[in-house]
């Protein structure tokens, strides 16, 4: 089995869903001849030509109205936002055309659009390159929202994405691209929506996250682990629509929840995943629900020690980890 | 404006009634005529609509109890509506209140319970005496789901007892134990090799019936046995006849009627024995035996000596299938006489039935077989039945039983051809 880098991961795919399907383009802010600014479409532009890798202008709205306009009509297109950060201009396309599409026609029009959008802090990347954007677009009914932190499953629900009618905001966390290794057999496969995975088992508290902090997290139950606190990591993968059977079969085991993302605290998407849990499970709590997560300032600060402060770590879900075994 | 949701009378002498399930929980909305609660009278479970629209506020009768016609059971009012302190439920003499009074007041200085905890305490029925017993590990004491689950470990397999002398040891077996004791309902296996299925309320109610039988009447059961060639010769010749009116004809019916020919000329069959007297009813209604899915049931044919044999047979069988059906009214199980349980269907030759409480006596009717008789000094083949008669030997002596069950016989043995 090949060992991928998760950028690897989202290159190869494409490709390989690009040989495949002549109707697969890529469009985006320097993805052909540069090869994006992560090199996440590195090589196509050469193999496939300007014609299905095809750079755009620095605007945001028009790269997802393009998009929308070619999948209307039977193509299937993948739109690059270069720094989720930057997906703002383009909230009006995505929420009101996109995401809609289907339901205001009444089934007449798909809108199978697939947009790839690195997000996320860590790389000192300031106000303008570190955002996490999931809480506005798993608001949003009509779009998927998948947030991928493996290899493996960057891979399986890449493929997978090329396979559903529906608009999906593929979110790839930047930090991860070549932090995080892993095998992905030979053997083809998909990974469905919808479907959480538990990345670790356990008994004692369950944290439910996704991307960097899946891996931070993964970190902190094996510190607590020597402690002897059995930590159960469950990874959605799809942020929305949530697989809830699984996340509440976890919670009603352990009787004690976190919660850890990366966006700001309040009215985060871990905001909802609680609120599920309080609604469904309440009978099986143990202790309050709890988070970990950015503080609420506006943005993910340049200086080291300020991002530092900002980003959810290894030692501060250690922290909550602990408080919670205790209860 | 809050209302009160009362035990209704089911029926004209049903002054009691027990609490099968609550259909609706405290803060549920409730419509005006919406079924609210089960009541359970003598095996009959009927749907109680609610008197008012609101939200139920109280319940103060827990599923189980058995109270009086007219206690309250619970308040419908406005949400967040005070609820005014009800008078106390007046419980009934004869069944204890089960789950009545399973509010038990918090106590002071208890660490909060967690959603978890609380929930588990309740499944398990876990008192307050032993949740003082556990020790909790959680902040502050706080009892953790970990402490119970392992509170509820040691409470399934107790520690083996050191051991003692055997004359230090108080005897064993239901003899040694004290009431309470012996009657209390296990409430959880004591091993994984035994499975516990709840007592529904009918269950409840003929496991108590029975008991209460056994123990007030001196029971004896007399064996006698009919030829039925006349009865079997009728009913072949007419049962065709009853069929083009729509009416399936039993043989039960015949047994009915011979019953009540019996209880006619022997009155004193058709009584109560109470201390005050012995007391005879003049009506003869006469209650059947069915055996359904949830238990036996015994509705009641009212005026038996007023129907003909066809009025018994229609009778019959509209019971019988109602009961099955569980759409019997509360009244078409009480008032009953006298009792006919015909066991013979299932096969059985004759058994020795319990009287049904506060009649004198049962009939058992066994399995019509053909046997070889002597008549005459004659062997004859002759379709045979045992009749058993078990009867209250307070008030009936072992002579009137049998002349009464004799009676019976020569009514089949005689019975008209026409």
């Amino acid at each position: 089995m090949p060992v991928l880098t998760n950028i690897e991961a989202v290159t190869r795919t494409l490709q390989e869903e690009m040989r495949r399907n002549p109707d697969i383009f890529i469009t985006g802010e320097d993805v052909g001849v540069r090869g994006g600014v992560f090199r996440a479409t590195r090589g196509l532009y050469e193999e496939f030509g300007e014609r299905r890798v095809v750079d755009s202008p620095l605007s945001e709205s028009s790269i997802i109205g393009i998009g929308i306009g070619a999948a209307l009509y039977g193509l299937r297109p993948v739109c690059e936002i270069q720094f989720a950060d930057f997906i703002a201009p383009a909230f009006n396309q995505i929420v009101n055309e996109a995401a809609r599409m289907r339901y205001r026609s009444n089934g007449a029009w798909i809108c199978p659009l697939i947009i790839r959008a690195p997000y996320g802090g860590g790389i000192s990347g300031g106000l303008y390159h570190s955002q996490s954007i999931e809480a506005t677009y798993a608001h949003v009914p009509g779009l998927y929202v998948v947030a991928p932190a493996t290899p493996y499953d960057i891979v399986g629900m890449l493929r997978y994405a090329f396979r559903v009618n529906d608009p999906v905001l593929f979110l790839e966390h930047k930090k991860t691209y070549r932090l995080i290794k892993g095998e992905v057999p030979d053997a083809w496969y998909t990974v469905p929506f919808c479907k959480a995975d538990i990345k670790r088992a356990g008994t004692d508290v369950t944290v439910i996250t996704f991307g960097l902090m899946l891996h931070e997290t993964l970190q902190a139950a094996e510190q607590v682990a020597t402690e002897g606190i059995s930590v159960e990591v469950v990874d959605p993968r799809t942020l929305s629509p949530l697989d809830k059977e699984t996340i509440l079969a976890s919670v009603k085991k352990t009787g004690k929840v976190l919660i850890v993302y990366e966006d700001n605290l309040s009215f985060g998407w871990g905001a909802e995943v609680a609120a599920i849990i309080a609604g469904e499970a309440f009978e099986y709590l143990d202790a309050p629900v709890m988070r970990v997560a950015g503080p609420d300032v506006p943005a993910v600060p340049f200086a080291r020690t300020l991002q530092d402060f900002f980003m959810p770590n290894a030692e501060k879900i250690a922290r909550a980890l602990r408080q919670l075994a205790a209860y | 404006m809050a209302t009160n949701v009362v035990m209704p009378q089911l029926g004209e002498s049903v002054i009691e009634g027990t609490v099968g399930k609550w259909l609706k929980q405290v803060g549920d909305r409730v419509e005006q005529y919406e079924p609210i609660l089960e009541v359970v009278t003598d095996k009959v479970t009927t749907e109680i609509p609610s008197p008012a629209s609101g939200t139920l506020l109280q319940i103060l009768i827990g599923e189980g109890a058995t109270v009086k016609a007219g206690t309250v059971l619970a308040v419908i009012g406005a949400p967040g509506e005070a609820v005014a302190p009800a008078a106390a439920p007046a419980p009934a003499s004869t069944a204890a209140p089960a789950s009545a009074d399973t509010a038990a007041p918090a106590r002071a200085g208890t660490p909060r319970l967690t959603p978890v905890v609380a929930r588990m305490i309740a499944e398990h029925h876990i008192t307050d005496a032993e949740l003082a017993t556990i020790r909790g590990t959680g902040e502050g004491g706080r009892i953790t789901k970990k402490d119970l689950e392992n509170f509820l470990q040691t409470r399934a397999r107790p520690t083996s007892a050191p051991a003692v002398p055997a004359w230090e040891q108080p005897g064993t077996g239901e003899l040694f134990r004290p009431t309470e004791e012996v009657l209390r309902p296990v409430t959880a296996p004591a091993s994984g090799a035994e499975e516990i299925i709840p007592l529904t309320p009918i269950r409840r109610t003929i496991a108590e019936h029975m008991v209460r039988s056994k123990n007030v009447a001196p029971h004896v059961t007399t064996v006698h046995e009919a030829d039925m060639s006349r009865v079997l010769k009728f009913h072949q010749a007419h049962s065709a006849e009853f069929e083009k009116q729509g009416v399936k004809l039993t043989y039960t019916a015949y047994f009915v009627q011979a019953a009540v020919a019996a209880l006619k000329a022997f009155p004193l069959v058709n009584a109560s024995f109470t201390e005050q007297g012995i007391v005879v009813k003049r009506e003869v209604n006469i209650g059947i035996a069915v055996a359904t899915d949830e238990g036996l049931i015994v509705p009641v044919i009212k005026n038996a000596d007023e129907k003909s044999l066809l009025g018994l047979a229609r009778a019959i069988n509209d019971l019988a299938s109602r009961a099955r059906e569980k759409r019997l009214r509360p009244e078409e199980v009480q008032g009953g006489t006298f009792t006919l349980t015909n066991y013979g269907v299932f096969g059985s030759l004759f058994g020795t039935p319990i009287i049904h409480q506060p009649q004198s006596a049962v009939l058992g009717v066994g399995a019509i077989q053909k046997r070889a008789v002597v008549i005459d000094d004659m062997l004859a083949i002759r379709p045979m039945v045992y009749l058993a008669l078990s009867f209250d030997h307070r008030l009936l002596d072992g002579a009137l039983g049998d002349q009464f069950v004799q009676k019976i016989k020569r009514f089949l043995e005689e019975y008209p051809l026409t």
